[in-house]
């Protein structure tokens, strides 16, 4: 699906390095005990931008969030936010709001006093407070349930008043921790794309929290990958799916292929891995940083394997191998095969069901042969 | 094996209690009536039926003799006569002693429950707050104190506020001389106070130990310094724990006789105190009922209305 034009997407300001960062976290790290939640994270996040932590349970992902809002003191290192240090500042000075993964809206509040909660702290003109409330209601499709209680909502309806209330003091930041988490998948999947349209419409820098991959290939800018408290990889979502830097990345995001090799030509143009596991030789046609006789990982996402009943050219006497069609998994609008190679490794391949009811498809059982382009799978060394 | 023969019928009485259930049954009533029978009539017999005896009491006068008060029905050749007299009730209203006593009762009790609640609160909100490991430690030293006698404690508090007594002793180390503690107003806050403030702090921690720590993160992160969070969240919020830790100190200090006769002194009015001295002094049983009854009336009733104005804002907050 292609995205609308972002803000800041369409400058993206992080491939300038004379653009000033919004926030920039420095040389972070927070210590509980002996234990580091994060660790020695640094990360310079532009205005308008959508950013997303992504990052599994104990990433440390939360941590980094608390840390901005000011809930938690940074052991060592320091954050800036536009141009302003932010080290013993309190939460309530800080130009951030939050929206909770649990919401945390005030039960005893109706969704209209919930909203004004953060105006009233400003001491704004009571008319100009129910003014904002009102666009806020409106702005989040909640204009009739403005007297209700929290209690009184269904899930989706208090995430819309929990961004409503985030959103309310017009903070040059928003953090949102796990924002669709409580959300059914189809709800979720909706709420996701009105999120992006908000933060696009008012121009606000989001940083959002989650653990879900798929949300934060579809919302994001850019995304953060974390891995046990440091950050695994910066990237834009295409970088992160198509040029992980590690075998974390390419294992966390999407579903990978992965072989062990031995680099047995390091030419400055191309690549030669002999791999055992995948029965060939890989050829790589790009220059890679290894040395000869080195052992290390290629990874290829399923979709970038061929499957084919002929043997394919192999112009470089590579990319080319054979195995037995293990299973099948047939979802719809593309087929999942596992393939079983005469190693014994077993790769998955995803095939576009592009012909009708196809009675000539690839079936159980049949040994086929694989074949990838040259420059299809990465090279990893760590 | 042999198979099961299905025509036999159960074999009778296989379950001890089949034998009493049948027996039940037979004069109408389920094991579900007798379970909810058997509250109701401990109540009834315990409570309901003491309080119409002396609800009875209370309307017959002081007599001679044995009992004390005279009955209300009389047999006067073939006449059955019921006399119920009003005048304890008249004499509370009109003399003074009584309704000064209610007066103090009531302030001394509403008194004692503001402090409870304003040492109860913080400590039930550090409580709540403490690490896990911490807080059943805490807890317990809060409840430690009902492992004694509740009438010992008193007896000890007279220790420390007595002329010689630890305070004192304290104070003229530095040279400062004895304050009169005992038998003052002083010491019966002092008492009380001390006695109830574990159900001041109990029903407190239950509620605030609930509170939602991102609701507070929350209201930070809005904008709200702690005393506003505090004021605007906190207090709203532990409503419920805060009522009814009042009234479990408000209530019992109303009608308290061993703190005020322990360590009050003769200027210390409370309608426990009347109670004792017109039942075992006086030995006017009726005025001493009457006395009771009118007690009663003066806690029930504002208990009352409370429940009633406590219903109505979480039926508000159901229904809005």
């Amino acid at each position: 699906m292609a995205k609308k034009p972002q803000l800041a997407i369409d400058t993206r300001p992080w491939r300038d390095p004379g653009a000033k960062p919004f926030v920039r976290i420095k040389n972070v790290t927070k210590k509980f005990g002996d234990v580091a939640a994060v660790n020695d994270v640094s990360l310079d996040i532009y205005k308008s931008e959508l950013f997303c932590l992504l990052g599994g349970s104990g990433s440390g992902k939360s941590t980094l969030l608390r840390m901005l809002a000011g809930f938690e003191e940074p052991t060592s290192g320091s954050i800036e936010i536009d141009g302003q240090d932010m080290t013993g500042v309190a939460p309530y000075n800080r130009p951030i709001n939050m929206m909770f993964q649990s919401y945390a809206l005030f039960p005893h509040m109706n969704v209209e006093q919930n909203i004004a909660y953060g105006l009233k702290r400003d001491h704004l003109p009571p008319t100009e407070i129910a003014g904002r409330v009102a666009e806020l209601l409106s702005l989040v499709k909640l204009q009739d349930y403005g007297k209700r209680k929290p209690h009184q909502l269904s899930g989706g309806q208090r995430q819309r008043v929990a961004l409503a209330r985030a959103l309310a003091k017009r903070p040059k930041l928003l953090l949102l921790d796990e924002p669709l988490g409580a959300l059914d998948k189809k709800l979720r999947e909706e709420t996701q794309f009105e999120l992006v349209k908000i933060q696009e419409t008012l121009g606000v820098t989001f940083i959002v929290v989650t653990h879900d991959q798929e949300e934060a290939m579809s919302l994001a800018t850019r995304i953060g990958v974390m891995n046990s408290g440091e950050i695994a990889m910066i990237g834009e979502p295409t970088d992160i799916y198509e040029f992980p830097n590690s075998k974390f990345v390419a294992g966390f995001i999407g579903s990978v292929n992965m072989v062990e090799g031995v680099v047995t030509e390091d030419e400055p143009g191309h690549v030669r891995i002999r791999s055992a596991e995948l029965g060939c030789d890989i050829y790589v046609g790009h220059g890679v940083d290894c040395a000869p006789d080195q052992i290390l990982w290629w990874a290829i996402r399923p979709e970038k394997v061929h499957l084919s009943r002929d043997r394919p050219d192999a112009p470089f006497d590579a990319n080319v191998t054979k195995g037995m069609v293990e299973e099948i998994g047939y979802l719809g609008d593309m087929s999942v095969y596992q393939i079983l190679l005469e190693s014994g490794k077993r790769l998955r391949v995803t095939q576009t069901n592009t012909v009708r009811g196809n009675p000539d498809s690839i079936t159980w059982d049949e040994n086929v042969y694989l074949t990838w382009g040259d420059s299809s799978g990465s090279v990893l060394t760590v | 094996m042999s198979s099961f023969d299905t025509d036999s019928p159960p074999p009778p009485h296989r379950r001890p209690w089949t034998l009493f259930e049948r027996g039940l049954k037979a004069i109408g009533l389920s094991g579900r009536a007798l379970v909810i029978a058997a509250p109701a009539i401990w109540l009834t017999v315990f409570f309901l039926v003491p309080l119409l005896v002396v609800f009875g009491i209370s309307l017959s006068v002081k007599q001679f003799g044995r009992p004390p008060y005279t009955p209300l029905l009389t047999t006067d050749e073939g006449t059955v006569q019921l006399t119920l007299h009003l005048s304890n009730y008249l004499r509370l209203f009109t003399d003074n002693l009584y309704v000064a006593a209610y007066l103090s009762s009531i302030k001394i009790a509403f008194i004692s429950t503001v402090i409870a609640l304003l040492i109860g609160y913080p400590m039930a909100y550090a409580i709540a707050r403490a690490p896990d490991r911490w807080r059943n430690i805490l807890l317990m030293l809060v409840i430690l104190p009902f492992w004694t006698s509740f009438l010992l404690r008193v007896y000890a508090l007279t220790g420390f506020m007595r002329g010689n007594g630890v305070i004192n002793n304290f104070l003229g180390l530095f040279g400062i001389p004895p304050v009169v503690m005992m038998q003052t107003d002083f010491a019966v806050y002092v008492g009380i106070v001390y006695t109830y403030l574990p159900f001041m702090i109990l029903p407190l921690y239950t509620n605030l130990v609930k509170l939602d720590g991102a609701l507070l993160e929350a209201s930070a992160d809005l904008g709200a310094r702690p005393v506003r969070t505090f004021l605007s969240i906190t207090l709203p919020l532990s409503m419920p724990g805060i009522i009814a830790g009042s009234m479990l100190v408000f209530i019992p200090a109303i009608g308290e006789f061993v703190i005020p006769s322990l360590l009050g002194g003769p200027s210390t009015l409370m309608i426990g105190r009347v109670l004792w001295d017109e039942f075992f002094a006086n030995t006017n049983w009726p005025r001493a009922a009457a006395v009771a009854i009118a007690m009663l009336v003066v806690v029930v009733i504002p208990i009352m209305l409370l429940q009633k104005a406590q219903d109505a804002v979480q039926d508000n907050e159901r229904n809005t």
